[in-house]
């Protein structure tokens, strides 16, 4: 019973850590394909950007963590900035497939680019002497650093949800997802929303690919191999949606660890089954406009 | 009733019908195949791998050129015949046409099933469906080691010979000519369907939906069934890597070979069949010269390659063709 | 018999009632105009007719037979032909195509996989006569997006003539159509056989009293009044809310 209890807490815990990661890296991605209509099938990239950004400053400059971790957000959300305003806004009215396969190359060009840059090899993530190890809490012990990047990402989420609903911008971003023509007419620069947006969006996935690194390692690969996993977030969030996306991304998280704690030899397969199910039942996801 | 136009009705439905007869042109690819044959006998093995790689290509090209299904996960049906030729040949019989049936076969199926599943959504979640079955089915052979192999694959395939006559041998040469047979039946079966009232009905579907649904078009029915048979098609495509290679890999239901024959496919350009022939002739050809020094700068000259192609040069390789045809023609008028 | 029929029939999205228990007949050969201010749900109203929307209540009849829970499809194949407000065509295939594919639908050849399509040649003709009878047999292999606008107006109604529908929803035709080329469309429309039934949603009055012999009067989402042209110009309470309308737009 108790080993059981155990396993349950272990699931949980190791299942948010993860889902917050996929989250904060997703959540740009909803409000971007709902805002612009745009499929961006490369916002893993500006995920992976961030933790190479951020391992860099840390093991080569030896940056302190958080503020290795702020410059990729900022460093990452200029870059977004230079190609949303160069290259992403002339494909705004263009179709889903030149949209798709744009964004392919941008994945192509920036694992060859991260692959020159970097090399093969994982990046190494240290993490900060006051966040190792772990402690305990009624005699079961917790990664230290884990639960650290629970709470900051449920700060940062709150802050982002608080943002939206409260403030001018939040306002302007909601009712452009709602009903862009409707915003136009009511004076909203949606060109500037956008970039803007995009440049929040991408630096939110930076941050995620930053404090992630220790779960989702940073490597060429990474754009490419979790790919189906933002995607998932979204399209099971629904579209647009800001809370479908935590939503989606708790299952997700919560249950791709319990698949590969209880059932390894299956190793994602039930997890996939089951988001295929889910869209079956709801095309337009959890949260997402009918 | 005053006419106010001067074009007579017989040259208009003329031209129309015109369009769809076959051009000398269209036979070039064929006289370029057998003149390979005879000119690189030493590149015969990459050869059959471009000729099954463009009958794969062609399979994409009719959900994804022509009834605008956009998929990320059409390695599933090429590994799924990959798989399926692999272990007929391993367990049932070696003999290589009812192989091929089979793989055609276990494509089908899987296209089918899936479609059934997954057609019924579009846009960004159609994608990321399209993917997830290539997943799932990657991650089922992958951990199905008794009946797949695993990550160490399939091997130890042997074939029989074609009719009992001609022999696979170490040079390829049975193969190339076994792969471009297939592929010219394909490419017939292609041409006729396109060309057929259910073709002419996927172009619609791809350009749209919603008038399709208003002129009384089965919009879903159409589309599971293009995509079953581009899948028996993909499958085909695999069966015979499976046979002319011997060997079955994860690597055949990879995400690479997935994105790679889109690109392949866009490349040449999409929604005419011939697209396929030049893309992926110019990307393998490419491939072998280049990837092999640099695999990481291959990558790059790829995704920059998509890009500018999204950007400058929608309609591919064939487009830019097209285009300068129309220019040539314009100038000398 | 009425040519198609609704009885009751609702629609809700959220709390708001966009189709609110609309009963509605359309007799066959009538040429029927459905007139209300911006937002009165007249579009949905033939969206739920065609099926593309789901009511919520009520039933919808096809000359005489239930087709509420029939997809658009088997609509169509009963004879319901539709066009549309916002240009729905298909942009990138030549005019010809366009109405071609309309009419291999209709003889229902969509399925037919190992024949050539242009081997019907009869189609071809007859998809090209309904060019000429609308005057763009000139462009009949042009690609619709490359037609002006008002070009793009007449393949749309070509599409939907395609399918020799008994029941054509047309849904303004003509609309952001200068009026020299919205007569083209008014000509044709009044030249179909009579034994069509039409309903027109149409915003400029002139029209609507030179075409229709009856007129249906739909305010948010609900039938205010329904009767002849005279009965309607005549109405105190249509003037108030329909032309009071127009006359602030």
């Amino acid at each position: 019973m108790d080993a059981f209890f155990a396993a349950v807490v272990s699931i949980l815990f190791h299942g948010l850590a993860y889902a917050m990661i996929l989250y904060v890296i997703s959540v740009g991605l909803s409000v971007t394909m709902g805002l612009m209509g745009f499929v961006n099938l490369a916002h893993g990239v500006f995920a992976m950007l961030g933790g190479y950004v951020m391992t860099t400053l840390m093991n080569r400059y030896g940056m302190p963590f958080g503020w290795a971790l702020l410059s990729a957000f900022v460093a990452v959300a200029l870059v977004s900035v230079v190609l949303e305003r160069t290259l992403y806004s002339r494909l705004y009215r263009a179709g889903e497939l030149e949209q798709v396969l744009f964004s392919i190359g941008i994945v192509f060009m920036a694992v060859a680019f991260v692959r020159y840059a970097w090399g093969p090899l994982p990046q190494r993530m240290v993490v900060p002497e006051l966040l190792r190890g772990s402690f305990d809490i009624w005699s079961r012990s917790f990664p230290t650093y884990r639960t650290f990047l629970i709470v900051v990402s449920f700060a940062v989420i709150a802050a982002l949800w608080l943002g939206i609903e409260r403030t001018n911008f939040g306002a302007q971003i909601r009712a452009a997802v709602d009903n862009r023509r409707m915003a136009e007419s009511l004076g909203i620069n949606t060109g500037r929303l956008f970039t803007l947006t995009f440049a929040l969006g991408s630096g939110l996935a930076a941050f995620g690919g930053g404090i992630g690194a220790d779960i989702l390692a940073i490597n060429p690969q990474y754009a490419q191999d979790y790919l189906i996993y933002f995607l998932m977030v979204v399209a099971v969030g629904g579209l647009g949606s800001i809370r479908g996306p935590f939503v989606a991304a708790l299952l997700l998280g919560i249950g791709d660890t319990a698949c590969r704690y209880l059932v390894p030899e299956f190793g994602a397969f039930f997890l996939f089954a089951s988001m295929m199910g889910i869209l079956l039942w709801r095309p337009t996801g959890l949260f997402g406009k009918a | 009733m005053f006419r106010w136009f001067n074009s007579d009705k017989g040259s208009a439905v003329e031209r129309f019908v015109q369009r769809d007869a076959l051009k000398p042109i269209e036979l070039l690819p064929w006289i370029l195949a057998i003149a390979a044959y005879y000119v690189f006998p030493s590149y015969l093995p990459l050869g059959s791998q471009i000729l099954l790689t463009i009958l794969f290509a062609i399979s994409l090209d009719l959900a994804l050129g022509y009834a605008g299904i956009i998929t990320l996960g059409h390695a599933a049906f090429f590994g799924a015949g990959a798989y399926a030729a692999g272990l007929y040949a391993l367990h049932v019989t070696g003999e290589p046409l009812s192989g091929l049936v089979v793989a055609g076969l276990a494509g089908g199926i899987l296209g089918f099933l899936s479609g059934l599943v997954i057609l019924r959504t579009s846009g960004l979640t159609l994608i990321m469906l399209t993917l997830a079955v290539l997943l799932l089915v990657q991650e089922f052979a992958n951990r199905a080691r008794p009946i797949t192999g695993g990550a160490d694959g399939l091997s130890g395939i042997s074939m029989k010979p074609i009719f009992g006559q001609f022999r696979f041998d170490l040079f390829g040469h049975t193969a190339y000519w076994y792969c471009l047979i297939v592929l010219f039946f394909v490419w017939l079966f292609a041409l006729l369907l396109v060309r057929s009232p259910f073709g002419r009905a996927l172009t619609g579907v791809r350009e749209n939906v919603t008038r399709m649904h208003a002129i009384g078009a089965p919009v879903r029915r159409r589309l599971v069934t293009v995509y079953t048979i581009s899948a028996v098609l993909a499958g085909i495509a695999g069966g015979l890597l499976a046979q002319t290679s011997q060997f079955v890999g994860l690597a055949t239901l990879g995400f690479e070979r997935s994105g790679e024959i889109v690109i392949m496919l866009v490349l040449g350009g999409i929604g005419r069949i011939y697209g396929a022939f030049v893309g992926v002739v110019i990307f393998m050809i490419a491939q072998d010269t280049f990837a092999k020094a640099d695999p990481a700068f291959w990558s790059f000259w790829v995704g920059l390659m998509l890009v500018l192609i999204v950007l400058f040069a929608r309609g591919g390789a064939l487009g830019v063709v097209d285009q300068a045809l129309r220019w040539v023609r314009k100038v000398r008028r | 018999m009425s040519a198609l029929e609704t009885q009751m029939l609702c629609k809700n999205f959220g709390a708001l009632a966009v189709a609110d228990k609309i009963d509605f007949r359309l007799e066959p050969g009538a040429r029927h105009a459905l007139i209300g201010p911006n937002g009165a749900g007249k579009t949905t109203f033939i969206n739920l007719i065609t099926g593309r929307l789901a009511p919520s209540s009520g039933r919808i009849l096809l000359a005489g037979q239930d087709v509420t829970a029939l997809p658009q499809e088997a609509r169509v194949k009963r004879g319901l032909g539709r066009t549309f407000q916002i240009n729905t065509l298909f942009r990138g295939l030549s005019v010809l195509e366009n109405v071609f594919l309309a009419v291999c639908e209709r003889e229902g050849l969509g399925n037919v996989m190992l024949r050539r399509a242009n081997a019907r040649r009869d189609l071809l003709d007859e998809s090209y006569g309904l060019l000429e009878s609308l005057h763009i047999a000139d462009d009949a292999l042009a690609l619709v997006k490359e037609l002006p606008y008002g070009k793009q107006r007449l393949v749309e109604l070509a599409i939907a003539l395609g399918l020799k529908p008994s029941v054509l929803l047309l849904d303004e035709p003509a609309a952001g159509l200068p009026s020299s080329e919205t007569a083209i469309i008014f000509d044709t429309v009044q030249r179909l056989p009579g034994d069509i039934a039409i309903l027109i949603i149409e915003h400029d009055m002139e029209l609507v009293f030179r075409l229709a012999n009856r007129i249906t009067v739909l305010v948010q989402g609900a039938v205010l009044m329904e009767g002849t042209p005279a009965e309607i110009a005549h109405d105190k309470r249509v003037r108030e809310v329909y032309l009071g309308e127009r006359d602030h737009g």
